[in-house]
C-alpha cells in the first residue's frame, strides 16, 4: 500500500506528463493544418504534371526510343525500397505501419531470390528495420534539420536515387510512406516510381504540338515526375506524422486523465482510511480508561 | 479589349499566379514563343529565362529555371521549378543559381545539355542585371 505522500507525488507527475501530451497535442494540430495546406497547394503541380506524362507515356510508351525511366531495365533483379519515415517518435503507429509494409515487401522479394536494398529518409524508420535488413542499407537521407519540407529536398532525394538508377545499381524503384487520409486513419502505401507507372491518360480531344519531340519532353519530364512523386510522397507524410502524433497524443492525455481520477479516489480512500483508523485509536484509548 | 487567356503559373509547392492575361511571353527551349488566345495546343519543355504575361492592368514577370508549358487555345499553364518574380530577383540569387546549375554540370552525363543551361542561366543574369 503506497504512503499518501506517494500517492500524492504519484498524481502530481501524473498531471505533469498530462500537461506535456496536452501541449504536444496542440503543436501537432497547428502544424497539421500547415502540413495540410502545404499538401493542397502542391496538388495542381503534380496533378498536371502526371496527366501530361500520362499522355506522352500512352502515345511514346511502346516504341523502342522509350526513355529507361519509363522502359525500365528490362530486368527485374535488384529492387530499392526507399522507406519514408518520421524523424521522431511519438506519434503512435506512424512509423511502424510503414516499416511493416516495406519489411512484409522486402521478406518477400527475398524470398522470390531478388536482391533487396533499403534507402531509408528519417530516422526511425532505420532505427526499426536496422536489426532484420540492417545489411541491405545503402543510403540513408536526413531529414532532421529540416524544418519545412520543401521541393529541394524531394530533389535531392530524386537526384540521388536517379544517379544510382543510371549507375545500373537497381532495376525497380518503391518508395513507401503513409498516405493521409484523416486525423484518425492514414494509409501506409507503397508506390512504384521506376519504371514510371503512368496512370491512365484522360482522353481530351485536343491534339497537342510538342517541341521538342514527344520523347524529348518526355525524357525531360520523366524525372522531375520522380522529383514531385516525391515531393507528394514527403507531404502526405508530413501531414500523416502529424495527424498521427495528435491521436496519440489525445489518447495520452485522456489516459492520463482517466489515471489522475484513479490516483485521487485511492488517494482519498487512503487519507480516509487513516482517519478513521485515528479515530479508533482514540476512542478505544478513551475507553479502556 | 482584346480577347484574353487564362495564365497559371504553378510551382511544386503552390500556384504563383493566375489571372487573364492578353498575351504571355515563353523561353522554350526551343526558342521563345508568345502565346495568345486560340494558339494552337501545345506542350513545350522551358529553358531558364523570363516567363512574361501582359494584361491591359499589367505585365506579370517571373524568371523561370526549368519545368514545361501546356499552351491551349483558352489558356496557359506553366510549371516552373522555379520561378522568381523578377522585382525579386538579385544579382547575388542568380550567381547563387548559377553556381548550382555549374555544380550540376560538373556531374552530369550530358555535357552539352548542362553547359546550354549554365550559359541560359548566364544570359539571364546579363538580362536582369543591364
Amino acid at each position: 500500500m503506497p504512503s499518501l505522500k506517494d500517492l500524492k507525488n504519484r498524481i502530481g507527475s501524473v498531471k505533469n506528463t498530462r500537461k506535456i501530451t496536452k501541449a504536444m497535442q496542440m503543436v501537432a494540430a497547428a502544424k497539421l493544418r500547415r502540413a495540410q495546406e502545404a499538401a493542397e497547394a502542391a496538388r495542381p503541380y503534380a496533378d498536371r504534371m502526371n496527366a501530361v506524362i500520362a499522355g506522352l507515356a500512352t502515345s511514346v510508351g511502346s516504341s523502342d526510343g522509350a526513355p529507361r525511366l519509363l522502359a525500365g531495365t528490362g530486368a527485374d533483379k535488384v529492387h530499392l525500397l526507399v522507406v519514408m519515415t518520421a524523424e521522431r517518435g511519438l506519434c503512435g503507429g506512424f512509423n511502424t505501419t510503414i516499416v511493416r509494409l516495406a519489411r512484409a515487401r522486402a521478406n518477400e522479394l527475398l524470398a522470390q531470390g531478388k536482391v533487396v536494398k533499403i534507402l531509408t529518409v528519417g530516422k526511425k524508420g532505420r532505427e526499426q528495420l536496422r536489426r532484420d535488413l540492417g545489411d541491405h542499407f545503402v543510403g540513408h537521407v536526413d531529414l532532421s534539420d529540416v524544418k519545412r519540407v520543401g521541393y529541394v529536398n524531394a530533389q535531392e532525394i530524386a537526384r540521388d536515387i536517379l544517379n544510382r538508377y543510371d549507375a545500373g545499381e537497381f532495376d525497380v524503384a518503391t518508395i513507401f510512406f503513409n498516405r493521409f487520409q484523416s486525423v484518425i486513419s492514414q494509409i501506409p502505401t507503397a508506390q512504384q516510381i521506376i519504371p514510371a507507372q503512368p496512370g491512365e491518360a484522360v482522353v481530351t480531344n485536343t491534339l497537342y504540338d510538342y517541341e521538342p519531340g514527344e520523347e524529348a519532353i518526355l525524357a525531360d519530364l520523366l524525372p522531375r515526375g520522380v522529383a514531385t512523386q516525391i515531393f507528394t510522397a514527403l507531404l502526405e507524410n508530413g501531414a500523416s506524422e502529424q495527424g498521427a502524433r495528435m491521436s496519440a497524443m489525445d489518447n495520452a492525455t485522456r489516459n492520463a486523465g482517466d489515471m489522475i481520477n484513479k490516483l485521487t479516489i485511492q488517494y482519498n480512500r487512503s487519507r480516509q482510511a487513516a482517519i478513521t483508523k485515528e479515530l479508533i485509536e482514540i476512542i478505544s484509548g478513551a475507553e479502556a480508561l | 479589349m482584346a480577347n484574353t487567356l487564362q495564365f497559371d503559373l504553378v510551382s511544386p509547392e503552390r500556384k504563383l499566379a493566375s489571372a487573364q492575361v492578353t498575351e504571355v511571353q515563353i523561353p522554350g527551349a526551343d526558342g521563345d514563343m508568345t502565346a495568345m488566345e486560340g494558339h494552337a495546343a501545345t506542350i513545350t519543355t522551358l529553358r531558364p529565362g523570363i516567363l512574361k504575361a501582359v494584361s491591359p492592368q499589367a505585365t506579370l514577370a517571373f524568371a523561370v529555371t526549368g519545368g514545361f508549358a501546356e499552351i491551349t487555345a483558352s489558356g496557359v499553364t506553366v510549371l516552373a521549378e522555379r520561378a522568381i518574380p523578377v522585382s525579386d530577383l538579385t544579382g547575388t540569387l542568380l550567381d547563387e543559381m548559377i553556381q548550382e546549375a555549374r555544380d550540376l554540370a560538373a556531374m552530369a552525363d550530358d555535357k552539352d545539355a548542362a553547359d546550354k543551361i549554365v550559359n541560359d542561366l548566364q544570359a539571364l543574369r546579363y538580362a536582369a542585371t543591364h
